[in-house]
């Protein structure tokens, strides 16, 4: 190596560097994103008491079909802004699961019937446990579970308008075509 | 968002990290829970480890290692079963894998090339100059002529 | 009105930065001395501007001026005025403001005292000065203004973060700037030489005491933060390798290697294009630490609000100052003439060695540092590098440097006597070897590592010392003679034996923390605890008023023997501004070990949670870092700086 090629080294080096600092800046770069190990595994096994007097929410409650699990509390601020956006699809014929994450449930039902249900069924995760077997950081997250019982896909945060009608719906309906 | 929400987390909760409800009664089994919960991460939290972080998930995460050790899991599998369902995120010690390769082989390869190019360049500083080229011994012919 | 004026003087001094920037660039090239002379002057010129800025917002925040928007974000009438002068670098746009400010005073001292410096140098080392003092007022003034004003004041202010009130963190920032932007005079002087295309000898007796100051003040800022960090945040945690953290302790290492391979410049004439290089790398490590803590590009613990706005303008700022004197220095660099050649096994060699080490342990810093990043931008995947990384990788690099370092300053110029030189340090390889046999028989299936870094510690500190001893001949001759030699001994030397000691202390420090000992309980009031040796008792809980706080004060008395050697208050302070808690915890200090307290809930049953901490040697590591800055400091004292400096391609002034 010539000596001019060993002294541009530091400017190659520091280049590099550099565009990895303006990628890195991309304004539409999503900072906490974090992608599920769970994704193409089967659901975890659950066996949650029903928030209303039904009986208990396990995966076999699905039969078959495509569920949509969404973790929400009524102390998390950012679950009620997502609200609307669950009700409207359940307008759009979604099948909504619900579960209660770490929250009493007397105020998991005083938040559904303030602001409606849009869960076909609601489960109950008092201490979070089923929450960590799915890889939950926080509420809310949505889980897509296919029709063989796998989950396929996990929102975190709450999901906008957008992204239920850009990602969410189209996958859920691409998942129930036989 | 998580950001937010982790914000929230702490406000809420002015708890230092490990608390005493949370302790094995077993000396061996807290130590060995310890030094695992140093060694993961707090998920909500900003490069903090479960055991120096105040977040709420990072005190379930404490409790239910100390669960799977008191059940008899080894440290391993223990570690497992967090990374099971978060990835190896959670790990402060990144596993060596195809995609840290270069992470793990980077200090010693560099601390190897720079040894090697200190010893290139000390050995031909030391070498004696090399013979001229022949154009380099024209251009000399040419000057040395001017310069009569 | 004062408000206007400094955001006026701060216009001005931007405007001053740029002819400073250009004027005496063209005055040194056209060799017009009045030109190169206007340097001086708009040196001066701009620090009193900056200063008049700095003041304006000082006295905003002193009279809580909350009709400035800085003002009212971060301040509050109720806040102890310490902690409203704090507050003006609290934030992102008081602080680089400060930075600006430490800039352009560094421009003028080297404007004020470098009387004796080549005109064209000198014209040179202030213009690129100016470069980066433009580049960061420009940023202050488009994207971080502290002047701009509100129409509807706030009846009080914000606040300033209770975590950050607090004497430690008042004074950190300053000194971590210091830190910093005196890197910015090497860089300055560096990118002249390589306009010049001239390094020497003299060019090394000028920036070494650039780089040994901005070093000094580098220690003490990171030895603050650690030390704050130690007492604030309720286990004694005191280093954490968060990305901050890192971003201040990367220039450290590199300024480090570069105060080592600037004496080689001066004394040798070797390694100039090297020496050259670290100087632009360290300021340059010292803008990325600016640009990743503001940008948002890493997330950490203590990292300002982000704006991806100044994120891009600090960006081009690097891009435009580090990637310029990189491409000057792939042009110029070539050229630069080897100096005096040397044997592998010499002081040289030794000195080659540690920056071997300290510029990989750099490397290795930076890419734990941003590997997580680099990877999420390619693969999408995540990973965590944390502390478990660091200590295996960076641990190792750090072990040879310590042997190296006792070894080195006994070795002579071009060709040393390698056995001679470890012969003579037989004292420190006795005690060293001394300290592991003990350690290891008496904490016999303890921490290995520990007594192994005890034992380096030893190594280090007392091959300091011998070299010293060396030097004054100790027990060689007549202890009046030793005496006229110490006092005879150039202060440079005495600031290397300082320095490497202190280096010892703090590895001494950092070893103990092996042996610390944990108790967590929760105590009703009279229950006590065992901590070691110890017993730890609750005596009484009570409630105190602060300035801007509450507090639950107890009242903790530890034992030893049933004799109580210690009544300790640790709080738990409620901030209603901020709906804020903070533990203010007790720390008893000893020469040997510290007893640490941290208050933590109720349980509501009367009980309270205590956290009790034995940390033998604590104080050491940043005692260590104390002596290591007035290691630098002594040296910096040394009038050959002053006198050598005068001779400019002179004679390599003679060794004492």
């Amino acid at each position: 190596m010539s000596r001019r090629l060993i002294t541009l080294l530091p400017l190659a080096v520091f280049l590099a560097v550099a565009v990895y600092f303006a990628l890195a800046l991309r304004p539409n770069r999503d900072t906490q994103a974090l992608p599920s190990v769970m994704i193409d595994k089967p659901v975890p096994a659950f066996d949650l008491p029903s928030l209303a007097d039904g009986p208990n929410l396990s995966p076999a409650a699905a039969s078959g079909e495509v569920v949509v699990i969404n973790y929400f509390a009524s102390w998390c601020v950012p679950c009620r802004i997502e609200h609307p956006v669950l009700m409207a699809l359940k307008s759009q014929k979604v099948t909504l699961w619900g579960i209660a994450y770490k929250d009493k449930p007397e105020e998991s039902r005083t938040f559904i019937a303030q602001s409606g249900d849009p869960y076909a069924r609601i489960g109950v995760d008092r201490d979070g446990r089923t929450g960590f077997d799915f890889g939950v950081y926080g509420v809310p997250e949505t889980y897509v579970i296919d029709r063989a019982g796998h989950i396929r896909k996990r929102f975190v945060g709450p999901l906008t308008p957008e992204i239920a009608e850009r990602e969410l719906v189209p996958l859920v309906r691409a998942l129930a075509k036989p | 968002m998580k950001a937010l929400l982790a914000l929230l987390l702490l406000l809420a909760l002015p708890a230092l990290a490990v608390e005493p409800n949370e302790r094995l009664a077993d000396p061996a089994l807290e130590a060995r829970a310890r030094a695992l919960s140093r060694g993961l991460r707090c998920l909500v939290c900003r490069n903090e480890s479960i055991d120096e972080s105040h977040a709420d998930l990072a005190h379930d995460v404490r409790v239910l290692l100390r669960e799977r050790l008191s059940a008899g899991d080894s440290d391993t599998a223990a570690i497992r079963f967090i990374t099971d369902r978060y990835g190896d995120f959670v790990l402060l010690d990144p596993p060596l894998k195809t995609s840290t390769m270069v992470l793990w082989m980077a200090p010693p390869a560099l601390l190897v090339v720079a040894f090697g190019g200190v010893l290139l360049a000390a050995r031909r500083r030391r070498a004696p100059p090399a013979p001229l080229t022949a154009e380099e011994q024209a251009r000399l012919a040419t000057l040395l002529k001017g310069q009569e | 009105m004062l408000i206007e004026l400094g955001h006026f003087a701060l216009i001005l001094a931007l405007a001053v930065a740029i002819c400073q920037a250009t004027l005496p660039l063209i005055g040194a090239s056209r060799r017009h001395g009045g030109w190169m002379a206007f340097a001086d002057m708009a040196a001066m010129v701009q620090f009193a501007l900056v200063g008049i800025a700095f003041a304006a917002l000082m006295h905003a925040y002193i009279v809580s001026d909350f009709t400035v928007i800085n003002v009212a974000h971060n301040s509050h009438t109720d806040k102890p005025l310490l902690y409203k002068i704090a507050g003006v670098w609290g934030n992102h746009e008081g602080s680089m403001l400060l930075w600006v400010l430490i800039l352009a005073f560094c421009g003028a001292a080297v404007a004020a005292f470098g009387g004796r410096l080549p005109a064209t140098l000198k014209a040179r080392v202030l213009a690129v000065q100016a470069m980066t003092g433009t580049g960061f007022l420009a940023f202050i003034l488009l994207t971080s203004n502290p002047f701009l004003r509100t129409d509807l004041p706030p009846a009080n202010g914000e606040g300033l973060n209770p975590v950050l009130q607090d004497p430690g963190l008042a004074f950190h920032p300053p000194f971590l700037y210091l830190g910093y932007v005196g890197s910015s005079v090497a860089f300055a002087f560096a990118v002249a030489a390589l306009i010049e295309g001239r390094v020497d000898a003299a060019w090394a007796r000028w920036v070494r005491p650039w780089a040994l100051a901005s070093w000094a003040m580098l220690t003490l800022g990171i030895a603050l933060g650690s030390w704050w960090a130690y007492y604030t945040l309720g286990w004694g945690g005191w280093w954490f390798w968060d990305p901050v953290e890192n971003a201040s302790f990367m220039p450290w290492l590199l300024g480090t290697a570069l105060i080592h391979s600037a004496i080689v410049v001066e004394k040798r004439d070797a390694l100039k294009s090297w020496t050259v290089l670290l100087a632009i790398i360290t300021f340059a490590l010292s803008l990325v630490g600016t640009f990743l803590v503001r940008s948002g590009v890493l997330t950490s613990v203590h990292a300002f609000a982000v704006d991806p706005a100044r994120g891009t303008f600090i960006l081009f700022l690097l891009i435009a100052a580090i990637g310029g004197s990189l491409t000057l220095y792939a042009i110029r660099a070539p050229a630069m003439q080897a100096g005096g050649l040397f044997a592998p096994v010499s002081r040289e060699g030794a000195l080659v060695l540690n920056n071997l080490l300290l510029a990989t342990a750099t490397a290795t810093v930076f890419l734990g540092t941003l590997y997580p990043l680099a990877l999420d931008l390619m693969t999408g995947e995540k990973i965590s590098v944390g502390p478990p990384f660091f200590n295996k990788t960076f641990g190792p690099l750090m072990v040879p440097v310590l042997v190296a370092m006792a070894a080195g300053p006994l070795m002579g110029w071009k060709r040393a006597d390698l056995l001679g030189a470890l012969q003579r340090l037989w004292a420190a390889f006795a005690i060293a070897g001394l300290v592991v046999l003990t350690g290891l028989y008496l904490t016999f299936g303890g921490p290995v590592m520990a007594v192994f870094g005890f034992g380096l510690a030893a190594w280090t500190a007392v091959g300091a010392l011998v070299e010293w001893a060396e030097r004054v001949a100790l027990f060689r001759t007549s202890a009046a003679n030793s005496f006229r030699r110490a006092r005879n001994l150039p202060r440079a030397a005495w600031g290397t034996t300082l320095a490497h000691l202190g280096m010892g202390i703090t590895v001494a420090g950092i070893s103990a923390s092996a042996y610390e000992r944990e108790q967590i309980d929760i105590l009703a009031i009279g229950a006590t605890m065992r901590l070691g040796a110890y017993d730890v008792r609750l005596d009484a809980m009570s409630k105190e008023n602060g300035p801007n706080f509450t507090a639950d004060d107890a009242t903790i008395s530890v034992l030893k023997d049933g004799a109580v050697v210690a009544v300790m208050h640790p709080q738990r302070r409620f901030f209603p501004l901020q709906k804020q808690t903070t533990s203010q915890t007790a720390i008893r200090s000893s020469l040997f070990a510290d007893l640490y307290l941290a208050l933590g809930e109720p349980d509501g049953k009367g009980g309270w949670t205590v956290r009790a901490y034995w940390k033998p040697l604590i104080s050491w590591i940043w005692s260590g870092a104390l002596v290591m800055a007035l290691g630098a400091a002594v040296s910096l004292s040394d009038r050959r700086w002053r006198v050598a400096a005068a001779a400019r391609r002179g004679t390599l002034g003679v060794r004492a």
